[in-house]
């Protein structure tokens, strides 16, 4: 009796008192192993009478379930001690960086991302996007347009020439206008397409560089009058600029490739480096526009009695800066990295209309 | 153009203000870019007079002044002007008063002792003149307190017009009359322009001496004597017209020729005719002839030239500038008036070629009103005999004023098609009427109508349109929606706008920056990338280092890198998308891609790994997924050791379809094209031209390739083979590849070795090879099989052995 007691009490013990797996498995063998205490207990079994062996028996299984359930809550009571030791020592400093993702540090140039925002808007209004070479003829860029050949129109455009050897006159774009011509040419009305592209002007300072971008968009069918020009712009401005609605002041101008010929001045105010539009008591030009100049559609093969239709013109770089805020034009092409960290988009920063053109 | 506000009121009777002339005339097309009011800043300058002038007690050179202001009891002011004396009447300004010549606010002041309240001022403190000796001095009759601006008449607003190039009209102030009276803002004065009966035969003959068929470059030329001038000084009231609008005075006869020229976009000529010797020829100049201009320079001439001549060679420059010798001067005692037409393109080439920009020149070749030639010059004669007397003769007249009008046969409804908007007939009649068009009716529906002589702009309908609208005002037009097309908006881009639009997003989704660079570059940074050749070359760049269209856009990347790195940042990835030029031909421009990287790539230096240079797998990684990202069929894409000279021949590789089909290349940039671009390297770039990649397959739906996924699991093996160090990787690659294609499905280097354990000039590489069992798992037996496939092929192929 006295043998079952202490047995129970020392295995108890030593199950309690196993500092680790390896030692509690030990006193497992020593108690339950095959030539442990308590197997070696159970083996006497066998020897007794059957009084004996019930009443003896159910001590020693009694003292086996014991052990047992103590072998088991020691086992888990070390594992999680275990467990919270491991976890200690894995502790990471969190407040360390982790690497930056190239979504993080890649930009996309304020022109780009304005002109997918002009190809949204326009498209959504049914126009196409056109495009043509830099380097261009005098005969598209200039006498297809109706700039008569030494007219001083053809002098408010300071013009990029090749040199001789380029062949044929070659000059570089003043406009992408030469992109309208093509169209013109190639295409049966009704037409609707903007053409954005480089242009390049022999002119430098703040607000004027030798090459910027331009947008251009034309409209020839049977009937598109200055009215529907009108709209077009109202709802490109206003839609360009996300604001509910802007004032348009339309002013009689000249251009040789469009009669009537206006410039179109924006509502805005100006307010501490700072410009608004569809609020405001300023004026500020934005683009020049008009009816596409009957010369011009003969030009380009069709009856200017038959055919009619609009043009305009905008500075890409121009719209960036009023919507984005950059002071300099010269800035957009110096690829100063802060400048472009600053002024550019992330990668998936993609203007659409269903979730506005900007975030 | 630059007219006064008093000067447009000789033209025009009206009681519009300021403010609704500038409104109205940027309203109907000629922009007011400017109006400078010279009073509008001298406002709270008034005219007072010194009461009493002492010494100033502690200060030599100072007076203690009483100044009556005309307010009240007079106000005590130090004063340092050597002229401050008593009873002198001048300007005053109190304290509080901004000084536009000092650029400072007055304040009230002690000086040396005594207080100061105000000021008395000196033109140069008005500016009104850069410098002055004293205070000013007003006449005894100025009136006390008033303002002297407006006393001194200095109130008259300068109205500057930016005028389009199709309104020679505009530039004179009657024209601008004219359109203001069109607009409803007053009434024209037109003024009858009576002939001056001559008194005796000009005494010099004209000749135009044009072959046939050259004519309309001197289509008239009318020349008439006054004798018995007297040249000086132009009275006030002409020099104050001129000088508001920027012009100096010089002399009676010059300055009534520049008063017209403003006043009536007439440009005229006077010559000394003492001066001038025999008659007088209108001609080409001939090669090699010169003149001393008025400008003071000599101008050489060529025969593209029109000039007027004499006995004595060249006098002036037609329609240009006259000549310095037949000028007129304080003693000239005999002028001759010289009033002629002019081609206009002529008169523009010539005034480009010598570099000379007039009054006359800027009329001349945009068309004045041949109408008005010869009026013109009777308003001038008049002018000479007002203001330096004479006797005048005849006009001696060569040539003829052109006399055919143009008449537009005009459907009133092509004010609604063009504009959208319906101006009543009766409404267009009436602005065409007032801008001086005639107006004919040829039926209920039409018009004849024939434009004014001074409007050379007007050709057919549209110009008709733009004059009724101009006037009813454009901002009248009520827009209206373009009908868009019905349902949802279909797509609009081209396959090769969207490729440049997914290059930018995929390369900036690499952690490249994008740049827009120049597409011109300096001849040697041309030459260092494949380009530089003449036909490339601009023929007027606008600087030394912006002169040949880029061949490439790695030299502006390199650039753009360099300059970041002299701003302290070392460290680069950008990118463009842009257009490269290797012929002046339509077909010559490409669109191209190219990135570079510099310094620490991606990330840089970062705690959890080893910082790394840039090099030209990170360029092949860009390169790699921009391909990847264009969905450019890339099956056939080879990758060939070597570029072009710009790259590092053994760092450096060449993307292609075939030896005929290069898209593209990728690697380190040599040395020595980045000593041409003075850049320390190394630099690792790429260039993809992205209208040479092969164009994505037009399939009929959208359906993607059926997907093949087999219930067995794949097992992967690994190889180590030792092959020549020169034996590039990718062939091993392709030979195990080729080993089973239906088995092998993935064969990737997993490791390069050289070293020990390898033998000298080898280099042992691991490929770990993904077998996809098909039908069945795959016994041992037939996995050897395959093994030995591999190795067998490897070693045909590529002389690889097994380590």
């Amino acid at each position: 009796m006295n043998d079952i007691a202490k047995l129970e009490e020392d295995t108890l013990r030593q199950i309690a008192e196993a500092p680790d797996e390896p030692a509690l498995e030990g006193v497992r063998l020593a108690a339950l192993g095959k030539k442990g205490a308590i197997s070696a207990l159970l083996s006497t079994l066998g020897k007794m009478s059957p009084e004996e062996r019930k009443t003896e028996g159910a001590k020693i299984n009694a003292l086996k379930d014991k052990a047992s359930e103590a072998l088991a809550a020691r086992r888990a009571e070390l594992a999680e001690a275990a467990l919270e030791a491991r976890l200690k020592a894995e502790t990471l400093d969190v407040t360390l960086p982790a690497a930056t993702s190239p979504l993080e540090r890649g930009r996309i140039h304020p022109i780009s991302q304005v002109m997918d925002e002009l190809s949204i808007i326009f498209a959504d209004m049914g126009f196409a996007v056109a495009e043509g070479p830099d380097i261009e003829s005098d005969d598209y860029n200039f006498t297809k347009l109706n700039f008569p050949e030494g007219h001083p129109a053809r002098e408010m455009q300071d013009t990029f020439f090749l040199a001789p050897e380029a062949g044929e006159k070659k000059l570089l774009r003043t406009h992408t206008s030469p992109v309208q011509v093509r169209t013109m040419l190639s295409q049966k009305p009704p037409i609707r397409v903007i053409c954005p592209g480089r242009v390049y002007r022999c002119d430098f300072d703040q607000t004027h560089t030798p090459m910027f971008h331009q947008v251009e968009g034309l409209v020839i069918d049977q009937s598109t009058h200055l009215g529907h020009l009108k709209w077009v712009l109202e709802e490109f401005l206003k839609s360009f600029f996300e604001v509910k609605g802007v004032k348009l002041r339309m002013r009689p101008s000249f251009f040789p490739f469009t009669e009537p010929s206006m410039e179109v001045d924006v509502q805005c105010r100006r307010q501490g480096g700072e410009i608004r539009f569809g609020e405001g008591e300023d004026w500020m030009e934005i683009l020049g526009c008009g009816m596409v100049h009957p010369n011009v559609l003969k030009n380009c093969g069709h009856d200017p009695d038959v055919y009619q239709g609009f043009a305009f013109g905008v500075g890409i770089d121009r719209l960036a800066m009023l919507k984005y805020g950059m002071s300099d034009l010269r800035a957009f092409f110096d690829a100063d990295t802060r400048w472009l960290e600053h002024y550019g988009f992330r990668p998936l920063d993609f203007p659409t209309l269903a979730g506005g053109l900007s975030a | 153009m630059k007219l006064t506000l008093s000067w447009l009121k000789e033209h025009l009777d009206t009681s519009a203000t300021l403010d609704e002339i500038v409104e109205t005339l940027t309203r109907i097309g000629l922009e007011v870019e400017h109006v400078h009011d010279p009073a509008a800043q001298l406002k709270a300058f008034t005219i007072a007079q010194i009461v009493e002038a002492t010494q100033h007690p502690n200060a030599d050179r100072l007076r203690v002044c009483k100044v009556d202001t005309g307010a009240g009891a007079p106000v005590q002011v130090v004063c340092g002007a050597p002229n401050a004396r008593a009873g002198l009447k001048t300007v005053f300004s109190a304290p509080g008063t901004y000084i536009p010549g000092k650029k400072i606010t007055l304040g009230k002041g002690v000086i040396r002792g005594v207080e100061s309240l105000g000021m008395m001022c000196s033109y140069e403190e008005l500016d009104l003149a850069a410098e002055s000796d004293g205070i000013i001095e007003l006449p005894e009759d100025a009136p006390v307190g008033s303002v002297y601006a407006q006393w001194a008449g200095l109130d008259d607003p300068v109205i500057e017009i930016n005028l389009t190039p199709n309104r020679p009209d505009a530039a004179g102030v009657h024209g601008v009359a004219r359109d203001l009276a069109a607009a409803g803002l007053g009434v024209l004065k037109e003024k009858d322009i009576l002939p001056i009966e001559g008194r005796f035969p000009c005494p010099l003959g004209v000749t135009l001496d044009f072959a046939e068929g050259e004519k309309h470059l001197a289509p008239f030329f009318g020349l008439r004597l006054v004798r018995g001038v007297k040249n000086r000084p132009s009275p006030s009231w002409l020099q104050k017209r001129l000088r508001e609008i920027g012009l100096r005075p010089i002399n009676a006869l010059v300055d009534i020729t520049n008063f017209l020229t403003f006043d009536r976009a007439r440009p005229l000529h006077v010559f000394d005719a003492r001066k001038v010797k025999g008659d007088l020829v209108v001609r080409r100049a001939r090669a090699g002839e010169t003149l001393l201009a008025l400008d003071g320079k000599t101008h050489e001439l060529d025969e593209t030239m029109v000039v007027i001549a004499d006995d004595n060679g060249v006098e002036s420059i037609a329609g240009v500038m006259g000549g310095e010798v037949s000028g007129c001067n304080d003693d000239t005692t005999d002028v001759l008036i010289e009033t002629a037409l002019w081609d206009p393109q002529n008169i523009a080439h010539t005034g480009r070629k010598l570099g000379i920009v007039t009054d006359a020149r800027y009329r001349f070749e945009r068309g004045v009103d041949p109408d008005f030639a010869l009026p013109g010059g009777e308003l001038a004669t008049q002018l000479v005999l007002e203001l330096c007397g004479g006797e005048p003769s005849e006009w001696v007249i060569a040539g003829a004023a052109p006399r055919d009008r143009r008449v537009v046969d005009f459907p009133w409804s092509e004010t609604q098609r063009l504009a959208g908007v319906d101006v009543s007939q009766a409404e267009a009649t009436a602005i065409l009427e007032r801008l001086g068009f005639t107006v004919e009716k040829t039926g209920t529906e039409r018009g004849n109508i024939a434009a004014p002589s001074w409007r050379p702009d007007i050709e057919g309908k549209a110009d008709i349109v733009e004059e009724i609208v101009r006037i009813y005002g454009v901002d009248n037009v009520p827009s209206a929606p373009l009908p868009r097309p019905e349902g949802v908006a279909a797509p609009v881009l081209t396959p090769m706008q969207k490729r440049a639009r997914n290059a930018r997003r995929a390369l900036a989704s690499q952690g490249l920056v994008e740049a827009v660079t120049w597409s011109f570059v300096a001849k040697e940074q041309a030459e260092a990338f494949g380009g530089g050749s003449p036909g490339l070359a601009l023929a007027n760049p606008i600087a030394a280092d912006l002169s040949d269209m880029r061949p490439s856009l790695l030299p502006g990347l390199v650039a753009a890198a360099n300059r970041n790195a002299a701003r302290g940042l070392g460290d680069q990835d950008l990118f463009e998308v842009g257009q490269i030029f290797i012929d002046p031909s339509e077909k010559g421009q490409r669109l191209a891609a190219a990135g570079i990287r510099r310094g620490l790539a991606g990330a840089g230096r970062h705690w959890s790994f080893p910082a790394q240079r840039a090099g030209a797998f990170d360029a092949k990684a860009d390169v790699m997924t921009l391909l990847g990202a264009l969905c450019a069929a890339t099956g056939g894409l080879q990758i060939i050791p070597g570029g072009p000279s710009w790259f590092h021949p053994g760092r450096s590789g060449t993307l292609q379809f075939g030896p005929k089909a290069v898209v593209g290349y990728f690697g380190e940039l040599h040395p020595r094209a980045l000593k041409a671009l003075d850049v320390e390297g190394p630099i690792a770039a790429f260039e993809i031209i992205l209208d040479a990649l092969p164009a994505p397959k037009a399939k009929p739906t959208k359906i993607k390739p059926k997907l093949d996924l087999s219930d067995l699991q794949p097992l992967s093996r690994d190889f180590a083979f030792i092959v020549d160090r020169s034996s590039p990787a990718g062939d091993l690659v392709k030979a195990v590849a080729g080993a089973d294609k239906t088995l092998i499905t993935d064969v990737s280097v997993f490791d390069v070795y050289e070293g020990v354990g390898v033998p000298e000039g080898k280099k042992s590489i691991g490929v770990a090879v993904t077998l996809q069992p098909r039908e069945k798992t795959l016994t041992d037996a037939e996995i050897e099989a395959v093994a030995q496939k591999i190795v067998a092929e490897a070693g045909r192929k590529t002389g690889a052995t097994l380590r």
